[in-house]
């Protein structure tokens, strides 16, 4: 098998899972601790489960150097504020839905595509019914969640360049994704960012290890005790 | 009351007293007292005190466990640290509900930890400085509550003792798994052994303390006693506690760090060493490493999502009316 796409796949998995489990004793209602605490760990499941078919998961997530990590731009940005959280959840977990939906009848992805499709509706609802909340809400956070979308809006394109080893029709993902997402933003009140999806610089280039800045310090974070004890278990 | 007739305040008196007996005939034939049911003003006044320092236990205790959330050494110990702290996200969630049923709400409760008037564990002063303490967390912190709050699932006021069964539930996954972390690390490198002995030298005196102070000096014990909130007393949980963890040390290849501790053949209990009750007294008051840190960065996620509780009440509100106005057309 061609690891690649499962390292792809699983590395969103991944590192969406770390950027979540960030806000631990740091959301702003005690249901949300919950709320994005059961996101962060249904991701990790996943991760794991893709990781360890590309190889050993702990060696996978803890001694890769940064270049070699293949997740979109997209789950790594910093959290910033609940509503860049929430922004950042429903750009993903609408590509995550529709993308799971699409490999169901994979033969190397169906099984988790399948199972974890059920995980991922709930937190694309969750997202969902956020964005209502904050952009029909009050104008600061009308505001805020606008400022959100806008800011992460050119890191959507990428997500449709094609994965080598997932056999779909990445035009058809990315109709559905954009027809779902305008649907969301228009009911919340919000406006479709306007600027482009990628930049030229850096077309589709998560998948093929380059990354943003704040990346390699969640990397330091992360990998730091485990490769403190080179060759210890845990 | 002046304007209340002798007449009058004979019979207030009579159905005061008709409610305190049968109050204290529940009591006594442990039948539960719910949240309809008659209670005694300091009744009601101690268990809020009690249910909201242990919601702020929960919630403040997520603190020094998500200090390692992000450097988990592997994905297994980050999976299981990721769940438990959100446990204790819910048992927060259990717990201020129960408080609600007293007619206290949570926004309330919360006022108060943050402006210091109530309190939590102070147990959570106390700083997590390396993985290891993850470990000592969950084996002796999540153990000392356990033998806490096992004999409150048998407490007189049902919504809390009902919250108490499945939070010990809980619990008693988090003490097994931060034992089998400890366990790896003690049989592991050097270097892990190491640091697993300084985490349990350092969580050792302040789980003792979380027992609360000897029994001569705890100044509520008695009447919850007498309410059946409280079974045990604080010295004989301590003790319990001692005995139940210095097998279990010994397994680990662990030691306890108490010279004194030894088994008393005649008491049938371990002997063990005098608590620095002046750091106790001390953390609680205000001093200890954390007490500082703890609050303000709860009182920092309270205040930066004031404006996300606001926009959801907002979004809550538009939509009522929008409700009505559809119903209405
Ligand atoms: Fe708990
Ligand atoms: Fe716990």
């Amino acid at each position: 098998m061609d690891t690649g796409a499962a390292l792809a796949l699983g590395d969103d998995a991944l590192v969406l899972s770390h950027r979540l489990a960030e806000w631990a004793g740091h959301a702003p209602v005690l249901e949300e601790e919950v709320a994005l605490a059961n996101i962060a760990l249904d991701l990790l499941g996943q991760a794991r489960i893709l990781l360890s078919m590309a190889g050993d998961e702990d060696e996978l997530a803890y001694l890769r150097e940064e270049r070699a990590f293949r997740n979109l731009q997209l789950v790594e940005q910093p959290n910033g504020d609940f509503a860049h959280t929430i922004a950042r959840q429903l750009l993903f977990s609408t590509y995550q839905r529709f993308l799971y939906e699409a490999l169901a009848g994979d033969p190397v992805f169906g099984p988790l595509a399948v199972k974890a499709v059920k995980e991922v509706a709930y937190h694309q609802d969750h997202a969902e019914q956020w964005t209502l909340r904050l952009g029909d809400g009050t104008e600061e956070s009308q505001g805020r969640m606008q400022r959100g979308l806008d800011a992460l809006w050119r890191f959507t394109g990428e997500m449709f360049r094609p994965v080598e080893g997932l056999a779909l029709n990445w035009q058809k993902l990315e109709e559905r994704w954009l027809a779902s997402v305008t649907a969301v933003i228009e009911r919340a009140t919000l406006r479709v960012p306007g600027g482009p999806r990628t930049g030229a610089w850096a077309a589709g280039a998560g998948r093929e290890g380059l990354h943003t800045e704040s990346f390699g310090r969640m990397l330091a974070e992360m990998q730091h005790l485990h490769r403190s004890h080179p060759g210890a278990s845990w | 009351m002046a304007t209340v007739t002798d007449a009058g305040q004979a019979a207030v008196d009579a159905a005061q007293a008709a409610h305190t007996a049968a109050f204290d005939a529940a009591v006594a034939a442990d039948e539960r007292i719910e949240p309809r049911d008659w209670m005694p003003d300091a009744y009601r006044a101690t268990l809020v005190r009690q249910i909201a320092q242990h919601a702020h236990s929960e919630i403040i205790g997520m603190q020094p466990e998500a200090n390692w959330i992000t450097r988990a050494p592997s994905l297994r110990r980050k999976a299981i640290l990721m769940a438990k702290v959100q446990d204790e996200a819910g048992h927060g969630l259990y717990l201020y509900s129960a408080a609600e049923t007293l007619g206290t709400s949570r926004e309330e409760l919360l006022d108060k930890l943050h402006a210091g008037r109530q309190k939590y564990s102070s147990i959570f002063n106390y700083p997590t400085l390396t993985w290891a303490d993850v470990g000592a967390i969950g084996w002796l912190v999540d153990g000392a509550a356990i033998t806490n709050q096992v004999p409150l699932c048998r407490c007189s006021y049902g919504p809390y003792a009902r919250a108490m069964v499945r939070i010990c539930k809980e619990e008693s996954f988090h003490q097994r798994q931060g034992y089998e972390l400890l366990l790896t690390l003690s049989r592991g490198t050097e270097a892990q052994h190491a640091m697993a002995q300084d985490a349990v030298d350092r969580w050792w005196w302040p789980s003792l303390m979380m027992f609360g102070p000897p029994d001569d000096e705890s100044s509520h014990s008695a009447q919850s006693m007498a309410w059946k909130i409280k079974r045990h007393s604080n010295d004989e949980l301590r003790q319990r506690f001692v005995d139940i963890c210095v097998p279990q040390a010994e397994a680990l290849g662990l030691t306890l760090p108490d010279p004194d501790l030894k088994w008393n053949e005649e008491r049938g209990q371990h002997d063990f060493g005098a608590i620095d009750w002046t750091e106790f007294w001390d953390v609680l008051k205000g001093n200890g490493p954390c007490n500082e840190q703890r609050i303000s960065q709860r009182r920092k996620a309270h205040d930066e999502g004031a404006w996300v509780r606001e926009a959801a009440a907002a979004h809550a509100a538009k939509k009522t009316a929008r409700n009505e106005q559809e119903a209405t057309a």
